[in-house]
């Protein structure tokens, strides 16, 4: 059996790892239904018909499934840490109320008519269900990200003792919510939304151009599926270059704010001055892959370059080390490596960016078999990507729950066993990958049996409804 | 807006804001058994369908409802925190395994319907017809397990009153369901439901009157509580609804026993409410003006939920008028 802390901070690892996918999907798919709804009701043309059944398809299997897969994660917080929902309450909860409050709400009642309401509703109410469900996903990200970066940079508080318990109170909201790492990570997150569904859409729509026009297979809407690839590809042109761009920044305010997460990035563990960038690492032993020092490490080193960065600009800048803080040290190794992959990530998708925009300004898109390749592979890629900064970002801040604050292993429930946290730790491992499997399997279906056919507008009027509903005796 | 403000100056308008959030907490929670209590009624309806096209019509009933309707669980979740984090924290760490396995029940019952309409192969539909009537029976009977576990203060999970009250929330459930399925679907369908709406009401009507009994006999804490002036009248409340009910179902007053449905949800977790307070984590003795968070997060959350729990009614009242009287099955996209 696991120890309580051990087996609490797993499973909320595992149960957010999974629950993550299906936020990604809706935040970054919301915004291009609001567009195909909008030029759906305009144009009235059934490509953009098309593209707003398909996608509202995946739209909703993500929405349920991060639904079932999120209300756990709440939860969790009252089961497994308990003492630090107890100590943090007047911090954390109300992010929480206010996104089940002013977000979800929102998202969820407009869903049902977005998803189920086309032949109940006019365009007009339906236009605002579409925006509706799209602020609802936006604003959810508001508030768990205001929870969420209050724990990396809190401010706004007041400590005190209760009982031998230390308590946090909310003395300035406005600071506490609009704390420094907020906007970074919203605006880093949001962003990466996108891109990971513009690869999804990119890498699909070159599966089926792929097999219809290099392949030579016949394949049914081809037009919906070059459609698909071209937004894709202009939503990534615009998406990839940004998130490079902020998460250099983000990676500068983490230098000044959570200066010992930075160092495990970097895995810096003596300070020094004149830091190298080791732009590509090498892992040459298992010693390298397990327990990474830059300095021993075999790789492209820019001199200076990390202190460059860090410091925005000045190649001398000192970075302190690991060994300045007092231990335990986060995970070096989890972070180090996350962070080269996400970085590597990000420049790739910028390759590809570029790439795929070259060939379309050429009118070459549809005839690179090379690029289909590249494109297909990096589906998942993105949220793959955002699993990654996740891991940096929660891994690379322990061992605090909230950073010089409370402990981790202090926030643990008091009452909580060894056995009853391992059981619902496997539990829901299992749990979660079946579920995992099996939004997979549904959405593979979805997009095996492509898109609807365009409804013929004017068979589906609905007749009209019977009258019996309101107290008339059947 | 330094050191909180006129945000710390005491209570809004020195409102009685522990009380009111007491209320509140109460209020969602019961918004949240009324509303996704008829979608886990129609999941045990469904069992007693066997054939395929009205199962699809009652899955095609709670389409586009049940995603909203579980939301009043996140929101009644993020309220409790919000407002009584120390009740946030022990209560459901305490109930940890009861916890997790309502959670998993609610999986089940969500995932269940939309992987049903993936496939129309007869194994597929069997098995996950099954997850769903497992899901939406397990949920609310859990969910009743540990209401009564709140309320007693018990600090084990299976324990008398615990089953029963497990029982009661199912059966009210389903008394729920069939009032909700009768203003959705149509013909013979609605005509039959009339006889499980009966059975329902009967089996709900004596399991609260055993656990009002149990209470009596076996909780002296709350038996003072128990004959207070709020507590009768909430009794004697619910019989006049279940008389309501009854009457409006046999003359097909379809919204009228709609309404009698959310009168009995409301009145049992009053009586719930009522007999709990002033304490809020019975088991440790905690009152709700020892647990309610401190004043500025108190007004900020008042001020929250005030502007917004109008608007969350404007939306469901948006949906439900969008998709009000009966739903067909093809209906979607």
């Amino acid at each position: 059996m696991l120890e309580p802390v051990a087996a609490s901070r797993l499973q909320f690892a595992v149960t957010t790892i999974v629950h993550i996918i299906f936020p990604v999907m809706s935040m970054g798919l919301a915004p291009f239904l609001i567009y195909f709804t909008w030029k759906d009701i305009r144009t009235g043309k059934p490509i953009y018909e098309q593209l707003r059944r398909f996608w509202t398809k995946i739209f909703a299997i993500s929405f349920v499934v991060g639904t079932v897969t999120g209300i756990v994660l709440e939860f969790e917080f009252g089961t497994n840490f308990a003492v630090f929902s107890t100590a943090a309450g007047d911090l954390f909860g109300g992010p929480l109320a206010l996104e089940g409050m002013m977000a979800f709400m929102l998202e969820a009642t407009f869903l049902g008519i977005f998803v189920f309401g086309r032949q109940r509703v006019g365009n007009v109410l339906y236009m605002i269900s579409a925006v509706a469900v799209g602020i609802g996903t936006w604003l959810s990200a508001v508030w768990i990200l205001v929870a969420n970066s209050w724990m990396q940079t809190p401010r706004g508080y007041e400590l005190a003792s209760e009982n031998g318990q230390q308590v946090v109170t909310l003395v300035d909201p406005l600071a506490a919510y609009l704390n420094p790492r907020f906007i970074w990570m919203y605006v880093h997150m949001q962003n990466a939304a996108v891109e990971s569904v513009a690869l999804v859409l990119a890498g699909l729509g070159a599966y089926f151009v792929f097999r219809h026009h290099i392949w030579g297979y016949p394949i049914e809407n081809v037009e919906f599926w070059e459609t698909t690839l071209k937004f894709g590809l202009i939503a990534l042109i615009i998406t990839a270059p940004l998130q490079v761009l902020h998460g250099d920044l983000y990676a500068r305010h983490v230098f000044e704010t959570q200066p010992q997460k930075f160092a495990a990035m970097e895995a810096i563990w003596e300070t020094e001055s004149y830091v190298p960038e080791y732009i590509i690492a090498f892992p040459t032993s298992m010693q390298d892959l397990l327990d990474p020092r830059a300095k021993d490490i075999f790789g492209i080193g820019i001199p200076g370059g990390a202190s460059w960065l860090a410091s925005g600009g000045d190649p001398q800048a000192t970075i302190r080390g690991l060994e300045e803080f007092e231990g335990p040290q986060p995970p070096v190794a989890l972070v180090f490596w996350s962070f080269r992959a996400m970085v590597g990530l990000g420049f790739w998708f910028i390759l590809l960016a570029v790439w795929g925009g070259y060939r379309w300004v050429r009118g070459q898109l549809l005839e690179d078999d090379l690029l289909h390749l590249a494109l297909m592979a990096s589906t998942p890629l993105g949220i793959f990507a955002v699993h990654l900064g996740w891991v940096v970002t929660e891994v690379g801040r322990q061992p605090w729950i909230i950073q010089d604050i409370m402990k981790t292993s202090a926030g643990v429930s008091s009452d909580l066993t060894g056995t009853e946290a391992t059981v619902t730790l496997a539990g829901f491992t299992v749990v979660y990958l079946a579920l995992l499997v099996l939004y997979l399997y549904v959405v593979a279906r979805i997009v095996r049996s492509g898109p609807p056919a365009p409804a013929d507008r004017t068979v589906t009027e609905r007749p009209e409804t019977p009258t019996d509903e309101v107290g008339a005796d059947d | 807006m330094t050191d909180g403000g006129w945000l710390a100056n005491g209570p809004l308008f020195d409102l009685p804001l522990a009380d009111i959030w007491f209320g509140l907490v109460f209020f969602i929670f019961a918004m949240f058994l009324f509303l996704d209590g008829f979608d886990f009624g129609v999941g045990l309806l469904f069992a007693t369908r066997e054939d395929s096209h009205e199962r699809e019509q009652l899955l095609a009933a709670i389409g586009p409802f049940w995603d909203g309707n579980e939301v009043w669980l996140v929101v009644f979740g993020g309220a409790l925190f919000a407002a009584f984090p120390a009740v946030y924290g022990n209560l459901f760490s305490r109930h940890y395994l009861l916890m997790f396995a309502i959670l998993g029940a609610l999986i089940i019952r969500g995932l269940a319907p939309e992987m049903y309409e993936q496939r129309h192969d007869e194994n597929w539909q069997r098995w996950w017809g099954r997850a769903f009537i497992v899901g939406s029976v397990t949920a609310p009977f859990f969910l009743g397990m540990f209401t009564a576990n709140w309320l007693v203060g018990a600090t084990t999970i299976i324990t008398l009153p615990s089953l029963v009250v497990g029982l009661t929330v199912v059966a009210l459930t389903v008394v729920d369901g069939v009032a909700f399925l009768r203003l959705k679907t149509r013909g013979e369908l609605r005509a039959d439901l009339r006889t499980d709406g009966y059975r329902a009401l009967g089996a709900y009507l004596v399991l609260v009157v055993l656990t009002l009994a149990y209470i009596a006999v076996a909780v002296p804490d709350l038996r003072s509580a128990l004959v207070s002036p709020l507590v009768v009248a909430l009794i004697v409340l619910t019989l006049i609804l279940a008389g309501v009910y009854a009457v409006a179902t046999s003359r097909d007053r379809y919204y009228v026993a709609f309404v009698a449905a959310a009168g009995l949800v409301f009145s049992l977790v009053s009586i719930v409410a009522g007999l709990m307070y002033p304490a809020i984590d019975p088991a440790v003795g905690l009152t709700v003006d020892a647990a309610i968070v401190s004043t500025v997060p108190l007004n900020l959350m008042s001020i929250g939920a005030g502007l917004l729990l109008p608007l969350i009614f404007i939306y469901f009242g948006v949906l439900y008028s969008a998709f009000s009287g009966p739903i067909d099955v093809e209906e979607s996209y």
